[in-house]
């Protein structure tokens, strides 16, 4: 209860430690969103609007991936990046920039499969309009992407909430240091670990925070979608 | 009002066109030509091959066997036709941006388009909506905006998939009304329709089609004083024509 209370105490104080892990956490997930929206929307959009062999296993494996255990893809991000492997020279190991890298390989294919299913069901709906405008490959996209955008939204949101709350891949390419490499999750591992409960639970109460404010931005923007899409 | 200049689009001819989907055929040797003037409707019941014709005559569907000119010219971009199918889907916009979009796909420079919309809007009866989300309109305005998008695209040609189908009185006269108008400012109307009543109100050229092939095609008083063949007497009738 004393915890439960110190806890509470630290969050209302901005205790700065807690505060440098809370802004590290954030800047990581979001970058990692960023540049797997910047990939994963216009693969999505490619996949959704070009007819090509083997187009079914490419989808099925698409969705397959945005399963992708994090120990896995911190395992292979870390084997990329370590001083042996083909990426070591870069030294990223145990850096921010690794964790952003390990967390895009991770949302990047949730994105991509959700924005093909999202752009192809508006694709087949507006088909027939827009090649009767004579409307060419290019603004095709722009377009369908632009109409989508609520249910976009609504993608990138899903990639933020598992990046955030994941710990696996994170935690291997990052190495949990202190004032540096330390997020939330990997925090919350440690100092439960160690029975530091008290910072601990700090972070677990805002990380809820965060995952509920992501739920209700995915809401609004859900409403807001189909205010247009009814 | 000015009379645009016929386009480069017309005549339009079909000659011996077949259209095979799955080892059926759809449209059976059409050799049809149509030409300026009053609008040209074609009759037949559901399945006869309205839509099929239409979408080739717009360029959306090559012809499997035959060829189709558009004033002479194999290929013509549909830049000066437009159509409003069956049932027209709304951009997940506001009335408003379904025209504008419409109007920047035909490259109507950017200061054009607030008044042209407008412009447009106002003649299909819907000023006045400008800001309300498309899909939020029922039928017969959905139908009017689909009407409004396919003028921004200053068609010398407009083909109409049976847009009073699933209208009430008074929506239908609202369409009517409309292509009446936009017919009289030059545009080259083809309509199909199922309707014989609006068929007669409308056109000046009829096209007949029954199981994919065209029956009879001409001038649509002598048509409907004089069918010259036993399916047409039939449909004219009122018969069903299986």
């Amino acid at each position: 209860m004393i915890e439960n209370a110190s806890a509470l105490n630290m969050v209302l104080t901005g205790d700065p430690v807690l505060f440098s892990i809370v802004l590290l956490s954030l800047v990581v997930s979001l970058s990692a969103v960023l540049f797997a929206a910047l990939i994963g929307v216009p693969l999505g959009a490619l996949i959704a609007l070009t007819q090509f062999r083997g187009r079914g296993p490419v989808v099925i494996v698409l969705n397959a991936l945005m399963g992708l255990p994090p120990v896995v893809v911190g395992l292979s991000v870390f084997l990329m990046l370590s001083r042996s492997g083909p990426l070591g020279s870069l030294g990223l190991l145990f850096t921010p920039e690794a964790m952003v890298i390990a967390q895009t390989v991770l949302v990047t294919p949730i994105i991509a499969a959700l924005a093909r299913q999202t752009i192809e069901d508006l694709w087949v709906e507006y088909r027939d309009e827009l090649d009767a405008m004579d409307v060419g490959p290019a603004l095709r996209v722009r377009t369908l992407i632009w109409d989508a955008r609520f249910s976009l939204v609504t993608a990138l949101l899903a990639g933020f909430g598992r990046a955030v709350a994941e710990v696996g891949a994170i935690i291997i390419v990052g190495g949990n240091i202190q004032g540096f490499t330390r997020t939330m999750t990997t925090a919350i591992a440690l100092e439960t670990s160690k029975g530091e409960l008290q910072l601990a639970l700090g972070l677990g109460i805002v990380l809820l925070i965060i995952v509920v404010l992501i739920n209700a931005m995915a809401w609004v923007a859900r409403r807001a979608g189909e205010h247009f899409a009814a | 009002m000015s009379i645009p200049a016929l386009g480069p689009d017309i005549p339009i001819r079909l000659f011996e066109v077949e259209v095979l989907a799955g080892g059926v055929t759809i449209l059976n040797r059409v050799s049809v030509s149509i030409g300026a003037g009053a609008p040209t409707i074609l009759i037949g019941a559901n399945g006869s091959g309205k839509t099929t014709f239409l979408r080739v005559a717009m360029g959306l569907i090559r012809p499997s066997v035959g060829s189709i000119t558009w004033g002479g010219r194999e290929t013509v971009p549909p830049a000066r036709r437009a159509i409003l199918f069956q049932r027209p889907v709304m951009l997940r916009r506001s009335v408003a941006g379904n025209v504008g979009y419409a109007l920047a796909v035909a490259s109507v420079p950017r200061d054009q388009r607030e008044w042209r919309t407008d412009e447009l809007l106002s003649l299909v009866g819907l000023a006045g909506l400008q800001a309300r989300p498309a899909r939020r309109l029922s039928g017969g305005e959905q139908q009017r905006l689909a009407l409004a998008r396919a003028l921004a695209r200053n068609p010398s040609v407009l083909f109409l998939d049976e847009p009073t189908a699933n209208l009430d009185p008074a929506a239908t006269r609202a369409i009517e009304h409309i292509v009446q108008e936009v017919s009289a400012s030059g545009v080259k109307i083809v309509m199909a329709t199922h309707d014989l009543g609006e068929a007669r109100r409308l056109a000046g050229d009829i096209i007949f089609l029954h199981r994919g092939s065209v029956i009879e095609s001409g001038p649509a008083d002598a048509f409907f004083a004089a069918p010259a063949t036993d399916d047409a007497r039939r449909f004219l009738a009122g018969e069903l024509l299986i």
